[in-house]
């Protein structure tokens, strides 16, 4: 590997574990669509802030990037507020405005420029080693790596330093306002937070894409545990892996690092929706089947203790008699029978069922509960 | 350009005339069909569908190797379909959320589809200049057949909507309601769906896949300041997205570097935010100025009365009163003075001296009437 693939691969994984962290709390938020309308509107901010310093390296762009978000996440709920507006029509209202108007200010007066649609919506992480980070004649390395890294710290360091005040807004925000915290202080701090993260993997990865990478990894991680701490460590491990993945699969393929990045992070979210322990859809289909057998299990220990001691019993209690009573189909009942025998729940002595001890007792508390 | 010469240019020039056209089916059915996508508040489906269309044209392209407008439409729909379904199907599933679900479907789709045309842009084939129009849309690409695919298919969705009429007003006011009465609300669902996805394909050329959510929302969104029934929203929404989109596409097709997505959205937002302000009943200029007329008929009443009340506890109802006192009857202090002279204008108030104010006997049988109104003591 050259060592322009190692640095590509490294803002990669930066990148993606730098979105990865504000992700997490989008996704428990339910603010998912408001980091995509973000993401759309920062467009205009970095426009005008170039507009005004003919740089795009200027840190103004940043800040530029930063208020148009904060602007976004404003009119929203200025719009929300005045209740004409659903929310969600709200949003959709908002960022395609601001995303227009950037993207025509790009195509009238920027044509010429690195600033181009495109890049726009993809970014040119394939270029980034070229721009080098050279302080006082040292070479740092590239400038995407040096910015994300920063950006990757400043996360890292709010979401250490705020941690439980983050867990309480997010998990209940009134107890958080009644502890006298303020979740709209949180609130706007997250979208700032977002807005700045966007920008700065705007230049690697473009608008669209910052979504995928803070959107899919955290999603992927709620899928597979429980715990804040555990899922923002997962998010950004998936994030970093979907990162290399999809770089690896852009140079088979030749085609947009950050597009086959973004495809990555699909078919891990993908592996984990199928395969996930208890929340996959495998999981879950496998636990629907087996509560169908228990239930049915059930049922019959529940129909023999119904029909013991009275003098129908000997006729009740015959495995043939059991699509009658119960309406089960002959191929069912036969295998409801055996499954109930592996548990130990009934016995079976020349086609009579009998409860065993266990049997009765699980028919007595179904009976009770 | 003269009015005159631009309605002749409009029916004669063959790539103005295809331009308008298509663009006006497209701002029809978008603003039609968009109207339920608002009311059940599904707005941002409409962005996930467009965005997860992008792989469904790469894919056709792929397949099929051409770029017949029907071939696309046709990818596009299933793609949309297939993101729609994932979205439901995660939501069902799992317990990420609605909005989780659609901004995952709506960026791994649209990376997938960045990743496909990138991909196809390497390849040595000529034809496959002009995929990447579909990102913000290109009207000026427009030709006749193309205008005819779109127009045929969306007759076929208003026809469609037309047809099921009830059935979908029940589906997006009371679905509950319309399953009790024995309607398949599901199969609704999925067929108004499809509809919505038709919509959104057959603006993609035009508008293209980031922005075509915009002509879903916003027509619908303005349509709704200006009427309570449902009827009257699909047909003012139509409206208005025909309106933007011929706009929009005209304005873009006769610009250099223009393209055409962001313009007609930036038409439709100014038609939005027109009818937000202006609009009869709901729109925010008129509450604020029934909103200033109400409080201002509030404080003449209270002013009245407390001009009433404190002639009355003198028994004399001539009896004069300091601006002073009546302020500091007054949670709004500052806006006594202004009230006082409202009062006099109207002839309910006379100023004695410098700064003192009592009743006249028209002011005074004006309190007096209001109380009897209102059921209060004299």
């Amino acid at each position: 590997m050259t060592t322009s693939q190692i640095e590509i691969q490294l803002i990669a994984a930066i990148v993606a574990a730098a979105c990865a962290l504000p992700g997490v709390f989008l996704v428990l938020r339910r603010m998912a669509l408001m980091s995509d309308a973000i993401s759309h509107s920062i467009l205009l901010g970095i426009v005008v802030a170039f507009f005004l310093v003919e740089n795009l390296q200027s840190p103004l762009l940043i800040l530029g990037a930063a208020i148009t978000g904060v602007l976004t996440v404003a009119l929203v709920e200025m719009l929300n507020r005045t209740g004409l507006v659903k929310s969600d029509a709200a949003i959709g209202l908002v960022f395609p405005v601001l995303f227009s108007l950037g993207v025509i200010l790009i195509s009238r007066y920027a044509g010429d420029v690195h600033l181009d649609v495109d890049a726009v919506l993809l970014g040119e992480l394939a270029f980034a080693p070229f721009d080098r980070f050279i302080l006082f004649g040292f070479d740092f390395g590239p400038q995407a790596l040096v910015v994300m890294s920063i950006i990757l710290l400043i996360n890292a360091l709010l979401i250490g330093v705020f941690y439980k005040e983050l867990k309480l807004a997010t998990f209940d925000a009134g107890l958080a306002a009644a502890l006298g915290f303020s979740p709209g202080l949180i609130h706007y701090a997250l979208m700032t937070s977002v807005s700045v993260t966007a920008v700065g993997a705007f230049d690697a990865v473009g608008s669209i894409l910052v979504v995928a990478l803070m959107i899919a990894p955290a999603a992927t991680a709620f899928l597979l545990t429980d715990r804040l701490s555990l899922m923002i460590i997962l998010s950004a491990g998936i994030g970093v892996s979907a990162a290399i993945g999809g770089y690896w699969l852009a140079y088979w393929l030749d085609a947009s690092i950050a597009g086959s990045m973004a495809t990555m992070t699909g078919v891990l979210f993908g592996l984990a929706f199928l395969l996930a322990p208890e929340r996959g859809l495998l999981a879950v289909a496998r636990r629907r089947a087996r509560q169908r057998w228990e239930f049915a299990e059930t049922m019959l220990a529940i129909h023999l203790f119904n029909h013991e001691g009275l003098p129908n019993s000997v006729e009740e209690s015959q495995v043939e008699h059991l699509d009658a009573h119960l309406r089960w189909e002959p191929d069912f009942a036969t295998r409801v029978v055996r499954g109930a025998e592996r548990r130990g729940l009934i016995q079976s002595q020349a086609g009579r069922l009998s409860l065993t001890d266990d049997g009765r007792r699980l028919a007595q508390e179904a009976i009770v509960s | 350009m003269e009015p005159a010469w631009l309605l002749h240019d409009l029916l004669f020039d063959y790539t103005l005339r295809t331009v308008a056209l298509g663009s006006a089916t497209l701002g029809i059915v978008s603003g039609a069909l968009g109207v339920y996508a608002v009311l059940r508040r599904q707005s941002l489906l409409g962005d996930a569908i467009s965005h997860a269309a992008l792989p469904g044209i790469a894919i056709a392209f792929l397949l099929t190797g051409s770029k017949a407008p029907l071939v696309l439409i046709l990818g596009a729909a299933a793609a949309g379909w297939i993101g729609t379904l994932l979205v439901m199907s995660i939501v069902n599933t799992t317990r990420i959320t609605g909005d989780t679900a659609l901004g995952l479907i709506l960026s791994v789709f649209f990376g997938f589809g960045l990743m496909l045309l990138t991909f196809i842009q390497q390849r040595p084939d000529s034809r496959q200049a002009g995929l990447d129009s579909f990102l913000f849309g290109q009207a000026a690409t427009l030709i006749e057949r193309d205008v005819i695919t779109m127009a045929s298919l969306g007759a076929v969705a208003l026809l469609a909507m037309a047809t099921f009429w009830k059935e979908f007003k029940l589906l997006s006011f009371d679905p509950d309601f319309g399953a009790s009465l024995g309607f398949p609300i599901r199969l609704i669902d999925v067929l108004l769906t499809t509809l919505i996805v038709v919509a959104i394909v057959i603006g993609l050329q035009t508008v293209g896949v980031v922005l075509m959510s915009a002509m879903i929302v916003a027509p619908a969104a303005a349509a709704r300041q200006w009427t309570d029934r449902l009827g009257m929203m699909v047909a003012i929404s139509a409206f208005f997205g025909a309106l933007a989109g011929v706009t929009g596409a005209l304005i873009s097709s006769t610009t250099a570097r223009l393209p055409t997505g962001p313009t007609i959205v930036l038409c439709i937002s100014a038609i939005a935010l027109f009818s937000l302000l202006l609009a009869p009943n709901r729109g925010l200029l008129w509450s604020r100025i029934r909103g200033n007329r109400t409080r201002s008929r509030l404080r003449v009443e209270s002013v009245l009365d407390d001009l009433y009340q404190l002639a009355a506890q003198h028994g004399d109802p001539d009896h004069a009163h300091p601006t002073a006192v009546l302020q500091t009857m007054h949670a709004d202090r500052g806006s006594v003075t202004g009230t006082l002279t409202e009062l006099e204008t109207r002839g309910w108030a006379r100023r004695v001296g410098d700064d003192r104010w009592a009743l006249t006997t028209g002011g005074r049988q004006e309190a007096e009437r209001r109380l009897d109104e209102e059921g209060g003591e004299r």
